[in-house]
């Protein structure tokens, strides 16, 4: 099953890049930008009998691995071929 | 007085850690391959700096699960020493051991030079014990991912159970000093216990002998001292 993973930095995080970006994108005449936060999407084949058990197994793998929770947040969409 | 430190693919202050610790021990250090499980019983386990796994996913993240870690963390549940410095400071951090994280350094620019660093004098630690409340040290650092970040009831716990180890300080030197904007100039803590000690600044990197500063060699000393 295929299985998206977005990881987020928690509200309230500092988050230097996005305020990086964001001076260049105004600078760039965007000036209608604000609060520009960068994260990263993982994607992923997960084997399990359904959608549930997929994102289970990636909810476990998130708090395992693929985020820090002290500072980043997940969501997991699981693509049901159904 | 046994000494290991753990090796990852891409550390690079292993040798100069195993060197500043032979200076100072007269005995050389082990070095453990981080597929190792099992570890001949140590005193003290240093995870040295680098770029572990090429900071992939996030600094030190790959690293904190690899079969040596886990061996490391044992050791640490029986109240054995360790010490991260920079990448393994991230390392220690990922494996939960150290409460927070260490995130971009606030002006995205990786930093290398000295900088002046004050032992917290309210630290709880047998490890700096020997070392003046208050001393000042000249320590560099080198490091894109040195800014400490700890949730507040994490932050507020360091502080009340002394796990704060070091803080950034003014210097005529080096003027006024964070170099990263690490919360409350934070640049190294220490766990419950105080005995695990993780470090953004590089003492192996301080050690004289052609170091412009040799405090480096007076903390790994105290450390060495205090595992004893």
């Amino acid at each position: 099953m295929e299985v998206k993973i977005n990881i987020s930095l928690k509200q309230g995080v500092l988050d230097p890049q996005g305020r990086a970006v964001e001076s260049a994108l105004i600078s760039l005449g965007y000036s209608e930008a604000n609060n520009v936060r960068i994260g990263k999407q993982i994607t992923l084949e997960i084997e399990a009998e359904d959608a549930s058990r997929a994102q289970q197994r990636a909810a476990r793998m998130c708090e395992t691995l693929l985020a820090n929770t002290v500072i980043e947040d997940y969501s997991i969409e699981v693509a049901d071929p159904s | 007085m046994r000494v290991a430190i753990l090796v990852f693919p891409g550390s690079n202050c292993d040798r100069d850690m195993m060197v500043a610790v032979e200076t100072i021990t007269g005995r050389r250090p082990a070095l453990v391959w981080h597929k190792d499980s099992q570890m001949d019983p140590v005193d003290l386990i240093i995870l040295p700096g680098g770029f572990s796994f090429g900071d992939y996913l996030r600094c030190g993240a790959l690293a904190a699960r690899a079969p040596v870690v886990e061996a490391m963390l044992d050791h640490a549940s029986r109240g054995g020493a360790v010490l991260g410095v920079c990448n393994g400071f991230q390392i220690l951090l990922e494996t939960g051991l150290l409460p927070g994280t260490l995130i971009r350094n606030e002006r995205l620019k990786f930093v290398c030079r000295s900088v002046n660093l004050q032992l917290q004098p309210d630290h709880d630690s047998p490890l700096l014990s020997t070392l003046d409340p208050g001393h000042s040290l000249t320590i560099p650092i080198a490091h894109n991912e040195g800014n400490y970040f700890a949730q507040k009831d994490d932050l507020e716990m360091l502080k009340q159970n002394g796990q704060i180890a070091f803080k950034y300080t003014a210097s005529p030197a080096f003027g006024p000093d964070n170099p990263n904007g690490a919360t409350d100039d934070i640049a190294g803590i220490l766990s419950a216990n105080g005995r695990v000690l993780g470090m953004m600044p590089h003492p192996e990197r301080a050690i004289g002998n052609g170091h412009p500063s040799s405090d480096g060699k007076l903390l790994l000393r105290a450390i060495l001292q205090g595992v004893a």
